[in-house]
């Protein structure tokens, strides 16, 4: 890793926290990136305040996706940023009870998250308030599963041609 | 000029079906003089996903060349054609968009189903591939293969020909073939 990097990375986690604070749940570099978890109830002021700040500037959203952690009984969601200024890229992650799994959109703060957030709605059942459409974009339209989640069953359930003496089950 | 060469110039001729023939006659069956016809100017729709379509433009090029069955026309829209090829993964999501491609094809009509996903889903056994195009459309003649060599399309294609020229007249309007689409909620 470049030290350029870390200074970099140093800078981020200082500045967050002295702004957030608590909400600032854990901070670590993972195979050379920064990671930071973050509560759910800040996400949306974060993204705002890394994208805003004028020495970070983290102005492009590379890409948002869902997580599932059936032994927390968590969902959660990843944010990929990448500074175009600075030539940086962070992780944000953050993670909400699967009972009531609702999370703010990020589509206030870049609208090209609109089909990533669909996306972890079809397959994780994340709800992302706010969002302006938020319906299935790749699943069928009358699919009520989401198929991603680690309880969902992998071979597909319409078959009946599968015997299970055949696969060793 | 070789002996093999003029075997190669000399034009083949279906082989005509059973008759009588006398001096400047030739007579058959209604029937048979239709399924002759229909058998060898077969009009495919190719319905082309994904890697059973690339062997299949190898069966359509000049090495094994699909026009030496009369079915050199293919046909890229439904109403002008009468062989659905269905070749490779078909999502549940095109699901519908295959079985109104199917429904927008003129009678007389037959489908095959090239290579083991279009067939049975074959390694796709998840959520979002339709575990065989038999669960939204009627099919003929299924080509087994992951994919299937350019030889066994021909087969499969061959075995249409068989069905296309053997088929009853009355075939599409009997009580087995409307209970057939009625099965797949098909007016």
């Amino acid at each position: 890793m470049f030290p350029i990097i870390q200074e970099r990375n140093q800078l981020v986690v200082a500045k967050l926290i002295d702004k957030f604070g608590e909400a600032i749940e854990s901070h670590e570099v993972l195979k050379d990136m920064l990671c930071i978890t973050v509560s759910k109830n800040v996400i949306t002021a974060v993204l705002r305040y890394l994208r805003d700040e004028k020495e970070l500037q983290f102005n492009f959203l590379t890409t948002l996706c869902g997580m599932h952690y059936p032994e927390k009984e968590q969902l959660g969601v990843v944010y990929h940023l990448h500074s175009f200024v600075n030539n940086h890229r962070i992780r944000i992650k953050t993670s909400t009870d699967i009972k009531n799994p609702v999370i703010l959109t990020a589509t206030t703060i870049w609208p090209s998250a609109n089909w990533m957030e669909r996306e972890t709605y079809d397959f994780y059942g994340i709800i992302f308030e706010g969002h302006p459409n938020l319906v299935r974009i790749l699943n069928m339209d009358d699919m009520t599963d989401f198929p991603m989640r680690k309880d969902f069953p992998l071979e597909d359930q319409t078959r009946e041609d599968k015997d299970d003496s055949m696969f060793g089950r | 000029m070789s002996e093999n060469q003029k075997q190669i110039d000399k034009p083949t001729v279906a082989e005509p079906p059973e008759g009588v023939s006398g001096q400047g006659f030739f007579a058959t069956s209604f029937e048979k003089a239709v399924g002759l016809a229909r058998k060898n100017s077969l009009w495919p729709l190719p319905f082309a996903t994904s890697c059973c379509g690339i062997e299949f433009m190898a069966t359509m090029g000049a090495h094994y060349d699909l026009a030496r069955f009369g079915s050199e026309r293919l046909s890229f829209s439904p109403r002008q054609s009468d062989l659905l090829m269905v070749m490779g993964t078909v999502a549940k999501k095109m699901g519908p968009v295959l079985r109104e491609v199917y429904i927008q094809m003129a009678e007389p009509k037959w489908v095959i189903a090239v290579g083991a996903c279009a067939s049975s889903g074959g390694i796709f056994d998840t959520y979002s591939v339709m575990q065989g195009i038999d669960r939204v459309i009627p099919v003929d003649v299924f080509v087994p293969g992951c994919p299937p060599r350019p030889e066994q399309i021909i087969d499969g294609l061959m075995k249409i020909q068989e069905l296309a020229g053997n088929e009853s007249l009355r075939r599409r309007h009997s009580k087995e073939y409307e209970d057939l689409m009625k099965k797949y909620d098909i007016e």
